[in-house]
């Protein structure tokens, strides 16, 4: 998968140089696999953090099995599942989907406590108030109860995010290319790891960085109340 | 007011855990009547609005309003009764809460028309045209694109009760509507309630401990202790006269003028 590229190992910098268009096509795909998981992740763990506050028990308590399952099992072994198990079943996802899903479903779990805490920071009298004016539940939490929460709950997800952009490198696991994974092939070519590995680490804290000064702005630029849908 | 009863409590009994906060509770309020709930704070009064507002449920006992029972036979849950029904009881009952729990994240406007037009099906300029009318008659024409943290205390009050009247409620629930307020700011809010009691042909239940008020805009007052009422009457009676030595006690504490020999 290297063909056409060729680096040059003259000096340090000059290598550093002649690898980076390959990096970079693994930074796109890391950010796309970010990108793409944590939007999986905001849609599921809304939907559990429901689920999870559902008034009847049968389901409310089955949803809460499930988060902490998610939560207890450890990222890999729920993308080994995603990746083998899957098609024996006939589910054949292409494996950056397949990655992009096992980022969005752990961190569904973890999404979901945020809401939850985001949801149940929202003041009783507020619900009570939506109850009063004779609002039904599905429209007290869309016109009320989430846009109050929505302010509450974006600090810890912009830590969320950041701790995603840095687990993606475990996609490589199941043959997709991000960074890491070309830095690592690149790596086994050349016999030297250390520039390679540096540049890989270099585009982390920089993509990190300018993840959390996002949404520190983001948290600056939104009204404290709340924000409303529409 | 009329002769034929809008609520009606029937032997209802309210427990949190031990605590009995109604107690074999009868009560009955004529359509249109304004009548205030009066006494020592944990006697039950707040918990008769916030039953009425389907807020809580009961254990025992049968609520009715307008014809419409509380509880559906048959039925579970704590309400004992489904999402639609309740949607119907609500749709008869406002309330306006001591702490006003207005939307903060939406303007004064968008406050007062989010429910007629998620509610009622009023269309945004209905719903609208209303909500001016409502807040040039409490009083706040010019905040309409305000937001709740701009407002005082007492703006907020007002607000929120032209909020509760935008859904044209034939009963409106009054908990406490002034003692989160700063004094000076009491009147305002006073006068909003005063002009609606005398206007209109609206059933009202006041909570309050502003007896004066109490006396100047209901027909009856309820003086309750321990989750029963434990004398009734028109102001008049009640406030300068009680029978009661519980009520008087109580009164003494607020009333100058009432006998407590």
């Amino acid at each position: 998968m290297m063909y056409g590229f060729h680096w040059d190992l003259s000096s340090p910098l000059a290598f550093a140089w002649s690898i980076l268009p390959i990096i970079l096509i693994g930074l796109t795909v890391t950010l796309e696999a970010t990108a793409l998981g944590f939007a999986f992740s905001l849609i599921i763990g809304l939907g559990l953090a429901l689920l999870r506050r559902a008034r009847a028990r049968w389901i409310a308590w089955p949803t809460a099995l499930v988060i902490e399952f998610i939560r207890d099992t450890p990222l890999l072994v729920q993308l080994f599942f995603l990746y083998y198990v899957l098609p024996q079943y006939g589910v054949l996802l292409p494996a950056f989907l397949t990655g992009a899903l096992a980022l969005g479903v752990q961190y569904s779990a973890y999404m979901s406590e945020v809401y939850r805490a985001g949801l149940d920071a929202v003041p009783r009298g507020q619900i009570e108030a939506a109850a009063a004016l004779n609002l039904s539940r599905a429209r007290a939490y869309r016109s009320i109860i989430i846009p109050q929460a929505i302010p509450r709950i974006i600090p810890a997800m912009g830590n969320y995010l950041v701790s995603m952009i840095k687990d993606t490198p475990i996609l490589s696991i199941v043959t997709v290319m991000e960074m890491l994974g070309l830095a690592r092939i690149i790596g086994d070519r050349t016999f030297r790891y250390l520039i390679p590995l540096t540049l890989v680490g270099a585009l982390f804290l920089i993509l990190s960085m300018s993840a959390a000064a996002a949404v520190r702005r983001l948290e600056r630029a939104l009204p404290k109340t709340g924000i409303p849908l529409r | 007011m009329t002769d034929t009863p809008i609520i009606r409590f029937q032997n209802v009994s309210k427990r949190y855990g031990d605590l009995t906060v109604l107690d074999h509770f009868d009560f009955e309020v004529m359509s249109g009547e304004k009548v205030t709930l009066i006494g020592p704070s944990g006697s039950g009064k707040s918990t008769v609005l916030r039953i009425l507002m389907t807020l809580e449920p009961v254990q025992e006992g049968v609520v009715e309003l307008d014809g419409l029972s509380y509880r559906q036979p048959g039925r579970h849950g704590p309400f004992h009764a489904s999402a639609r029904h309740l949607h119907q009881i609500r749709s008869r009952v406002g309330m306006v809460f001591q702490n006003f729990n207005l939307f903060p994240h939406m303007s004064v406007l968008r406050n007062i028309t989010e429910a007629p037009v998620a509610v009622l099906g009023l269309s945004k300029a209905d719903a609208r045209a209303r909500a001016h009318e409502l807040l040039e008659m409490v009083g706040l024409a010019d905040k309409a694109q305000a937001f709740p943290a701009q407002l005082s205390g007492g703006q907020k009050q007002r607000v929120a009760i032209a909020r509760a009247l935008a859904m044209r409620p034939r009963v409106l629930l009054f908990d406490e509507p002034t003692s989160a307020l700063d004094p000076e700011l009491v009147g305002e809010v006073q006068e909003v309630i005063r002009r609606l009691a005398h206007e209109h042909d609206l059933t009202m239940l006041l909570v309050t401990h502003e007896m004066r008020f109490a006396r100047e805009i209901s027909d009856r007052v309820c003086f309750f202790d321990q989750g029963r009422i434990v004398e009734q009457g028109p102001p008049g009676e009640i406030m300068i006269n009680p029978a009661q030595p519980r009520t008087r006690a109580f009164l003494g504490a607020y009333l100058p003028e009432t006998s407590t020999g």
